[in-house]
């Protein structure tokens, strides 16, 4: 049997999710509301407007059920906007609605505008091939607390991080053909 | 490191699907937005309503306006160059704007050629009121389309037209054989590559907006079940009598756009939208899709 693996599906890149979660062998739930969270062993937040996002998850209740999910051990992982809803705050001047289950202070927009926008080959911690990276008006991680492990930088610059069972990148492995992202979250979710 | 790649243009207007892109004319307009939950805004001199209403020539935004919204707000900022006008597209590239609408809502400058957006780092959205004129668009290097619809007029009726326009040809092209595909291409007036590509995948290569009309949140769920991957509203919010909540329920029918118990508690209450046009009442020489082709 297939584990169901949730992604968020308020706005954003979620159906690139899914199907990257299909390919890595999971069945993909579109995640709306709270109920929608029953069941899951791995949940992923997509890529978009982080406040689009917080806005829309305030709004329709689904801030304190994802705290407590993922809080209580659901294996996550937050791609770009995503990675900004799950941390604790930004470095900009406007709180906006996060999560806090990542113990990281994450400057938005961090490489510039979306002229400045790339791709690049990534060196991750402990895998033998680099990993083609998409970085789109993208964040980096400013400040880390204990317990987070930095996995890939960028000019000494977090960009893809784990605590425990919270899982964050900068960039958007859903845009390439490359699964071991989404692998490694169900590998996480298989350690539960 | 590679920058403005194919990859990378698409990319952002992933990111904006299930969201809403906002008219605004001023920083403060812009910030009402973005507290929203808009994903984008279009920096406009004026709303297609009133460009529609007081004529004139239509030309990009004063770079000074673009420069005070970006200013004001993190979310991606947008703004329309003229049909044709690279020079706008150029200038619109070195002010850092996020994504250039070459759109017919300005007065085109070119009545023959569309913008060469290969040559650009920063991506463009065309509008397309069928298959063939969005693969013609995608074509010239297009990295989002929409649809035309009829602008400033709050009458989602050409949007809807449009968008089942596109989905009926996609249809077709499934329905037929390889050998078929050179034929179809010709008769869409489209780059035969692309139209096999539709033809394989069942969809466009690039994001599809709705834009042209959209007036009620109603009116934005309309367009995602008819199968749009978001919205944009030009005058229907600042337009409206009260924008900021019209703004938020907007936002939140293109999320909930499959639930209509959420469509009817956010559509309560909004106050009076934007008045609209019919579109038979419109002179011919005064509709705006009909600009570039």
């Amino acid at each position: 049997m297939t584990v169901r693996a949730g992604v968020l599906a308020l706005q954003g890149d979620f159906r690139e999710h899914a199907a990257a979660l299909s390919a890595a062998g999971a069945t993909p739930v579109l995640v709306r509301t709270a109920a929608d969270l029953d069941g899951l062993a791995a949940l992923v937040v997509p890529g978009g407007e982080s406040t689009t996002m917080g806005a829309l998850a305030e709004r329709f209740g689904l801030v304190a059920p994802l705290r407590e999910a993922i809080g209580g051990g659901l294996p996550t992982l937050g791609t770009c906007a995503g990675l900004i809803f799950l941390a604790r705050a930004t470095t900009g001047p406007r709180p906006q609605v996060q999560l806090g289950v990542l113990d990281a202070v994450v400057e938005r927009n961090a490489f510039g505008r979306q002229v400045d926008s790339f791709e690049t080959d990534l060196r991750v911690a402990g895998w033998a091939e680099p990993l083609r990276a998409v970085f789109i008006r993208a964040p980096r991680v400013e400040r880390t607390g204990e317990g987070v492990e930095v996995l890939a930088a960028m000019d000494g610059h977090p960009v893809m991080v784990r605590q425990d069972k919270v899982l964050g990148t900068a960039f958007h492995p859903e845009l390439t053909g490359d699964r071991r992202v989404h692998t490694l979250l169900l590998e996480m979710a298989g350690e539960r | 490191m590679e920058q403005g790649t194919v990859r990378v243009k698409r990319g952002l207007a992933e990111m904006l699907k299930g969201g809403v892109i906002m008219d605004v004319t001023t920083a403060a307009q812009a910030k009402i937005a973005e507290e929203a939950g808009a994903v984008a805004v279009m920096a406009l001199e004026r709303v297609p309503a009133d460009i529609r209403r007081e004529g004139g020539v239509a030309r990009m935004a004063d770079p000074a306006r673009i420069e005070e919204i970006k200013a004001a707000v993190t979310i991606p900022v947008m703004a329309k160059a003229r049909i044709g006008h690279f020079v706008e597209a150029q200038i619109l590239e070195a002010l850092g704007v996020d994504y250039v609408d070459e759109s017919e809502v300005l007065t085109p400058a070119d009545e023959e050629h569309h913008i060469d957006k290969w040559q650009f780092t920063v991506p463009f959205v065309c509008g397309a009121r069928d298959l063939g004129e969005a693969l013609r668009r995608i074509g010239e290097g297009a990295a989002m389309i929409r649809t035309k619809g009829e602008a400033g007029t709050g009458n989602v009726v050409e949007a809807v037209r449009h968008m089942r326009s596109m989905t009926n040809e996609i249809r077709r092209l499934q329905t037929l054989g390889g050998d078929q595909l050179m034929a179809a291409a010709r008769e869409l007036r489209a780059p035969y590559e692309l139209v096999r590509e539709v033809a394989e995948t069942g969809r466009l290569p690039v994001v599809n907006f709705a834009a042209g009309g959209i007036a009620t949140p109603a009116d934005a769920a309309l367009m995602m079940q008819l199968g749009c991957d978001g919205v944009f509203v030009g005058s229907g919010i600042f337009k409206s009598d009260d924008p900021a909540p019209r703004a938020a329920a907007i936002v939140a029918a293109t999320t909930y756009f499959r639930d209509p118990a959420v469509l009817a508690r956010v559509s309560q209450g909004l106050g009076t939208p934007m008045a609209g046009l019919e579109i038979g009442r419109i002179p011919p020489a005064e509709m705006l899709q009909t600009r570039g082709r």
